[in-house]
Formats: C-alpha cells, sequence, structure tokens
C-alpha cells in the first residue's frame, strides 16, 4: 500500500525529472543553436547531411505520397460524388495534401526512417567512443556533428514535404482523371483556381519547417543522451519515434489552430 | 608556451588522486614528462593506467593534488584554453576510436581539416605520408568496417600523429598487433618522438617492447605508484612487486583478484540477505 505521501513524492519526482529533461533538452538546443556557423563556414558539412537525411529518405516519402494520393483520389471521389462536384476533386485532394497530409505524415515518415538513423548513429557513435575522440582532438561534437545535422534535417523536411504532396496531387490525378475518368480540365483548373499560394502553400511549408526542427532535435537529443549500450541506443532510437510523432501531431494542432483561425 | 625551456616538463603530476565519483583508483600519483622523452606507464588490468591518460587530457579532474600540462593546470582550464591544449596533444584511443562514416583517409585527414587550412594537396602528402609509415597506404580508400583490429589500431596511430603533436599520449599501442606490426609501431613511436622532439605516453602491460623504446617507466598497481625508474634500473630491481610484474608470475604481492569495494559489499548483501 503506498501512503499519499509517498505518491505525491513520486509525482514531484517525475515532474522534477520531467523539468530537468525539458531544461538539458532546451540547453542542447541553444548549444547547436550557437555553434550553427559551422553551416555557413563548411556547407559540404550540411549538403552531406542532406543528401544522407533527405536523399535516402526520398523513396519511402515519394511511394507513401503516391499511394496517399489515391486513397485520397477514391474517397475524394466518392464523396464529391453524392453532390454531384466531382469536379472539386482536384481541390480537395490539393488542399488536403499541402495544408495537412503532406507536411504531417511526411513528418511522421521523417522521424521513423531520418530520426531513428540519426539517433542510432550518435549513439553508437557514442559507444565508440569516437565523440569523447573528438573531444580530446580538440574538436567540438556539438558543432561538428550535430549542428550539420541539424541544418540537414530542415532543409530536407520541408523538400520531402513537398515532394510527398507534388506526388500525392499526381495520385490523385490518376486515380480521378486516369481511372474515373473526371474531366481533366476541372481537375487542374479547380486547384488552380482554389489552392492559395500563401494561405495553403506557404503555410503548409511552415508546417513542414516546424516539423523538421522538432523531429530533427528530437532525434538529436535522444542520440546525444543515449546511455552508450545496445540496449541505451535501441532506447534511445524508439523515444524518437514516439515523442517527435507526438511532438509532430501536437504542434499540427497549434499550428492549425493558429494559421486557419478567423 | 614559448618561455618554456627544453628541460620543463610537458606534464606533471603532483600528489594525484583519481577516480569516478566515491571510488578512488589510485592516489598519491606523482610523476613528470620531458621532451623527447617515450614514458611507459605500466601496470596490471584494471589498475588505473586508462584514468591515467584520461587525467592528462582533461577528461576527468583529479580528486586530489594538480595535474600541470605544458604548464597549465588543466582543472583551471575551460572551452579554449582547453582546446588549445588539446590542440598541441594526440590520443591514441584503446578501442581506435575511428570514425566510421569517413573511410581511413578521411579518419587521418580529420585533425588536417579541422585545425588547419592547408591546402588537398598538401592533406593527401601528409596523410599518405603518415600512413605509409604505419604500413597502411594502399589501405586508405577502405572504410573502416573493410579493416581488421589491428589495421584499425595502426590508422588510430597515424590519426594521432598527423598534426604532428609535442605530446602524444598512446592507450594500449600494442595490443591486437601481430608481432611484426608490434615491433615496427615500437620502432614508429620511438623514432617519432625523436624526430619531432615531442613527449610519448605509452599505456601498456607489454613489457618487452615498452621497456626497449622507453627512456622512463612508472609501474601503477594497488591505488597507487608501485615503483619508477628507467627499463634498466627495474629490470635489476628486487622489489617483490616489479619482479612479479615483470615476470608475470601468479603470486606476490600483486593481487589477481579484484579488491571489494563498498558497492560490491552492498551489492552481495543486497543479493544473498547478508550484509
Amino acid at each position: 500500500m503506498i501512503s499519499p505521501v509517498q505518491s505525491i513524492a513520486t509525482l514531484g519526482g517525475r515532474v522534477r525529472r520531467g523539468i530537468t529533461g525539458l531544461g538539458a533538452f532546451m540547453r542542447l538546443t541553444g548549444a547547436i543553436l550557437i555553434r550553427s556557423g559551422v553551416a555557413l563556414r563548411r556547407p559540404g558539412l550540411v549538403t552531406q547531411q542532406i543528401h544522407f537525411i533527405g536523399n535516402y529518405s526520398l523513396l519511402i516519402i515519394a511511394v507513401s505520397g503516391l499511394f496517399v494520393g489515391f486513397v485520397l483520389g477514391l474517397q475524394g471521389y466518392y464523396t464529391l460524388n453524392r453532390y454531384g462536384s466531382e469536379e472539386a476533386l482536384g481541390l480537395l485532394v490539393a488542399l488536403s495534401l499541402t495544408r495537412e497530409l503532406g507536411p504531417v505524415v511526411t513528418a511522421l515518415l521523417f522521424a521513423g526512417r531520418a530520426g531513428t538513423s540519426l539517433t542510432a548513429e550518435i549513439g553508437l557513435m557514442k559507444a565508440g567512443e569516437q565523440i569523447a575522440a573528438m573531444e580530446v582532438m580538440a574538436v567540438d561534437p556539438i558543432r561538428r556533428v550535430l549542428a550539420p545535422r541539424f541544418w540537414g534535417g530542415v532543409i530536407a523536411m520541408p523538400v520531402l514535404a513537398a515532394v510527398f504532396s507534388m506526388v500525392g496531387i499526381i495520385g490523385g490525378w490518376i486515380v480521378g482523371v486516369l481511372l474515373i475518368g473526371i474531366d481533366p480540365g476541372a481537375f487542374w483548373s479547380q486547384m488552380q483556381n482554389g489552392v492559395d499560394v500563401f494561405n495553403d502553400i506557404l503555410n503548409g511549408v511552415i508546417k513542414s519547417v516546424v516539423f523538421g526542427i522538432a523531429v530533427t532535435l528530437v532525434a538529436l537529443h535522444a542520440g546525444w543522451t543515449a546511455k552508450p549500450t545496445p540496449e541505451g541506443v535501441s532506447r534511445a532510437t524508439t523515444r524518437t519515434v514516439v515523442t517527435g510523432s507526438l511532438l509532430v501531431l501536437g504542434l499540427d494542432f497549434v499550428l492549425t489552430a493558429l494559421m486557419f483561425s478567423n | 608556451m614559448n618561455s618554456q625551456t627544453v628541460s620543463d616538463p610537458l606534464v606533471t603530476f603532483t600528489d594525484v588522486s583519481l577516480g569516478y565519483g566515491d571510488f578512488t583508483v589510485l592516489q598519491g600519483i606523482g610523476l613528470e614528462v620531458r621532451r623527447g622523452q617515450v614514458v611507459a606507464m605500466m601496470g596490471g588490468s584494471g589498475s588505473g593506467k586508462t584514468t591515467l591518460l584520461r587525467a592528462a587530457t582533461g577528461q576527468i579532474t583529479a580528486q586530489k593534488g594538480s595535474i600541470r600540462v605544458f604548464g597549465q593546470d588543466i582543472a583551471a582550464l575551460t572551452g579554449e584554453g582547453l582546446r588549445e591544449v588539446r590542440q598541441r596533444m594526440g590520443v591514441l584511443f584503446q578501442q581506435g576510436a575511428l570514425f566510421t562514416d569517413l573511410n581511413v583517409f578521411e579518419n587521418v585527414a580529420f585533425p588536417l581539416r579541422e585545425h588547419t587550412q592547408v591546402s588537398e594537396s598538401q592533406i593527401v602528402e601528409r596523410v599518405l605520408d603518415k600512413l605509409d609509415a604505419v604500413g597502411l597506404r594502399a589501405a586508405a580508400h577502405l572504410n573502416i568496417s573493410e579493416i581488421s583490429g589491428g589495421m584499425a589500431r595502426r590508422v588510430a596511430l597515424a590519426r594521432a600523429v598527423v598534426l604532428e603533436p609535442e605530446l602524444v599520449l598512446y592507450d594500449e599501442p600494442f595490443a591486437g598487433l601481430d608481432p611484426i606490426s608490434l615491433g615496427i609501431t615500437a620502432q614508429l613511436i620511438r623514432s617519432l618522438t625523436d624526430r619531432l622532439h615531442c613527449a610519448s605516453i605509452l599505456i601498456t602491460h607489454d613489457v618487452a617492447e615498452s621497456f626497449a623504446i622507453a627512456d622512463q617507466v612508472y609501474m601503477v598497481g594497488q591505488g597507487k605508484l608501485i615503483a619508477s625508474g628507467t627499463p634498466q634500473a627495474l629490470s635489476g630491481s628486487q622489489d617483490p612487486y616489479v619482479r612479479q610484474f615483470l615476470n608475470g608470475e601468479p603470486d606476490g604481492p600483486i593481487a589477481f583478484h579484484y579488491p571489494a569495494t563498498p558497492a560490491f559489499t552492498k551489492w552481495l548483501g543486497q543479493h544473498t540477505g547478508r550484509p
């Protein structure tokens, strides 16, 4: 039987650990930002990471985008057909993708594909004494390892989200126009008239940048604080997916409320 | 330091105690390392040799006493000051600690790219020169996953000395090397020390090779400095500790068993129900 005092103490301990963890996360974020000059001085380090993070995620993003586009095309058609407004399918697909599904699904896939590999890489670098070796070689690992990966992730994420939306629209077009037979002129013209560059596309881009920052920071922090053991690294990669995904969904709600409310 | 003369020690430990948390690994350590010297730190497994190296690089601070490197108190250095001191050192890690995302060439080139502004052609020349010295010039293009443990150790050696540092710390440089590589590596450490007029600290338990190249030997065990002197002096020593270690005898003052700590006693108490 746990006494009330004990449960209050346990709760207090958890809250305190949570706040300490958040503090450590913010401190690491600050340290990465302060040392980000390296991204400008040695752009090669960042492009290498964009290649690693972005290019290797491209296939999974494109394939997922295509299937999400297919499904949107089908589901959108069934609903719009009831009201005789199938021509609006292009608009529905484009708005769903640029405003919501593009940034959110890309960020979730990004956490699973690129986030975990960042966490595991940094965790294993710690386990193999590589981070310690760098420090002893008078090279700041936050500057050399974390900062280029952070900027690589932040730059790669909106590009991947744009690819996702683009491929998704093509998927919607394949289902709507090629398979179901909606008029292609109506499909594209409704989309062109209805999608606003600032309200829809730019807001989607802002979302994807915010998600890119959040997921990359969570992944880097998890790797940086991982215990240098196989178990520690595996826990850290799991933490990246769970925390990263929940953070993306939470941030999406906040951003949507801010962007699309009147 | 420009004001430092040749005879000034590069590394000085004065009555130093080292450990982790409440546990003290070594105490009362006093030693000096000068330019041009190869100094061997010897002792059995778990005797605290690597802890000595970590203290000299500023990775851990002394529980007691002072450690001066290049004339500066390492405990008082932070940030830029510590980085300046570390740039003048080269460290060979026990496990090599090579960067697995870079190939052999880029690993050795890493310190040059980070700390110097030399041209790409000079980097290629200097890196291949160092790889040639460890016999791995033709392995420059290989990934770290493609080379053996012994080769990785030699690549790490090339990386540790590529900046031609004033002080080189080698943590078990002979472990995992075949007899040929071992002899060559030992001679390489000696010749490098003579040519660069730097100081070399060897952490090792390989008696024959280290005695062949060392100017001074410090022997640690049982939490303290057991003996020190030239290899000749120690070879002729009648001290039972020294004799046991050099001859590898099972019985003697050096205990084979890891000493019981308060943490172990507590753990045992929890598992057996006895204090």
